[in-house]
């Protein structure tokens, strides 16, 4: 097949921007290289491909590189029109781009937040993780997966609250995922991960913790010798 | 049956001018709401945007969308039949997404920290902001418009901050021409167009309403 020629996939195996990429691929029944980066100390391909930030997850189909998950993710679904990631209804896409970037700058960004940060800030980007997780419940609305009844854009970009979120809490011994108060997600984090392509494709748990663990260490410290 | 479109706007916010000059380019009548921004939000509002309780929001036909990039792309889909905002290739669109998505995170950003802090933390925001309109200055080269011949999301995305240049200058002590000319030749090309000069404050009418907001902020 034409398009298929030439698909290639810069990642680091941790990056939750990356595994969204590789679901999506995945979904699709696309064929690709990976090429795993080591983002802490960057390849002159890597650079060479995204110049402007440097970071992945680029994706390069015939010769030509596209960087940003969230970018790359509509260019999948473009040019790879079978099994649509996003509806065809544009005002459903719409609702589609803005949970994605809900989930994608918000919630992501809260979770984050409370995975590196001690005491009151600490407190506050819980709460904030958990009022972010009540709209995303509200929106989910007992529908098997934000896409329906089938894994759709949203739930890809969502998907690292099933996976990633839950290593976070173990770290600090936190509850963000409170299934009595997130009922919906909790199901549809059920969902998401038994799904057969999805959980082919996690990266190890062990793995994940260990890694999460060193980078709280290594900003916490960073954080207190800035102040 | 007639499209009802109405737009939760304010004149100075760069988010709500990019929708108004997307709907401007694509010919479609619409209603502008100003909300009473800083002071308060609308009912409508916090109806139509529960979730961030912000402005832009285009309601058409009673149904709202959010998200001034969003809303370009939605505007983009509907009126399909004249003035693409995107390209068809899906690579040139992809590339059209990448630009305006760093110019909404990266400038705007910088922008907003420039214009409602001081003294080291002002001059720290601007160092990289330049930098950062810099390499917007390189990416857009000696192309008109950031998608080339045609006017697009990259451009609708940018061009309300230029109307901020001049604020940069006084802030800064700089001069723009300086350092980004190709921005500002740009900035005047877009400038040309009734969408652009119909939507946005000149740039000292913006110079004053920023000092005002810093009073407000107390900043100053």
């Amino acid at each position: 097949m034409e398009e298929n020629q030439g698909v290639k996939l810069l990642g680091f195996w941790v990056s939750p921007y990356v595994l969204r990429v590789k679901w999506a691929l995945k979904l699709k029944g696309i064929e690709y290289e990976y090429i795993e980066e080591d983002v802490f100390n960057k390849s002159p391909l890597l650079l060479k491909l995204n110049p402007v930030k440097g970071q992945v997850p680029v994706l390069v189909h015939d010769g030509k590189p596209i960087p940003e998950s969230i970018v790359i993710l509509e260019y999948i679904d473009e040019v790879w029109k079978h099994s649509p990631l996003l509806p065809q209804d544009p005002y459903e896409r719409a609702n589609s781009r803005f949970w994605a970037k809900f989930a994608a700058e918000k919630l992501q960004a809260y979770a984050w937040e409370a995975l590196c940060s001690r005491g009151e800030d600490h407190e506050r980007a819980i709460k904030a993780s958990m009022e972010a997780l009540e709209k995303m419940e509200k929106e989910l609305n007992g529908k098997k997966f934000f896409g329906g009844d089938k894994i759709g854009f949203v739930d890809l970009v969502a998907g690292f609250i099933s996976y990633q979120l839950p290593v976070y809490e173990e770290i600090v011994s936190m509850k963000i995922l409170d299934s009595s108060k997130f009922p919906a997600i909790t199901n549809w984090i059920n969902n998401f991960l038994n799904h057969p392509l999805i959980k082919e494709e996690l990266p190890p748990k062990h793995k994940m913790l260990a890694y999460f663990s060193n980078r709280r260490n290594v900003i916490l410290v960073q954080n207190s010798s800035n102040k | 049956m007639a499209d009802e479109v109405i737009v939760l706007d304010h004149e100075y916010s760069p988010p709500a001018n990019r929708v108004i000059i997307a709907l401007k380019e694509k010919g479609v009548a619409f209603v502008s709401k100003q909300e009473d921004l800083p002071n308060k939000k609308s009912s409508l509002l916090l109806e139509m945007n529960p979730v961030h309780k912000q402005i832009p929001v285009l309601i058409h036909n009673g149904k709202p969308v959010c998200e001034s990039l969003i809303i370009v792309e939605y505007i983009d889909e509907v009126w399909n039949d004249k003035s693409p905002l995107l390209p068809t290739d899906p690579h040139d669109r992809a590339h059209s997404k990448f630009w305006a998505d760093y110019v909404d995170k990266k400038i705007y950003t910088l922008g907003r920290a420039v214009l409602t802090t001081k003294g080291e933390t002002q001059a720290a925001a601007m160092k990289e902001l330049i930098s950062s309109l810099k390499i917007l200055d390189a990416e857009l080269g000696d192309k008109p418009y950031f998608g080339g011949k045609t006017f697009g999301i990259t451009d609708i995305a940018f061009i309300p901050f230029y109307s901020r240049f001049y604020t940069l200058e006084k802030f800064g002590n700089l001069s723009m021409n300086e350092e980004c000319p190709k921005l500002v030749a740009w900035g005047e090309r877009c400038l040309q167009r009734e969408s652009v000069s119909t939507t946005m404050r000149n740039q000292y009418e913006t110079y004053d309403f920023m000092l005002e907001l810093r009073k407000k902020l107390g900043v100053e």
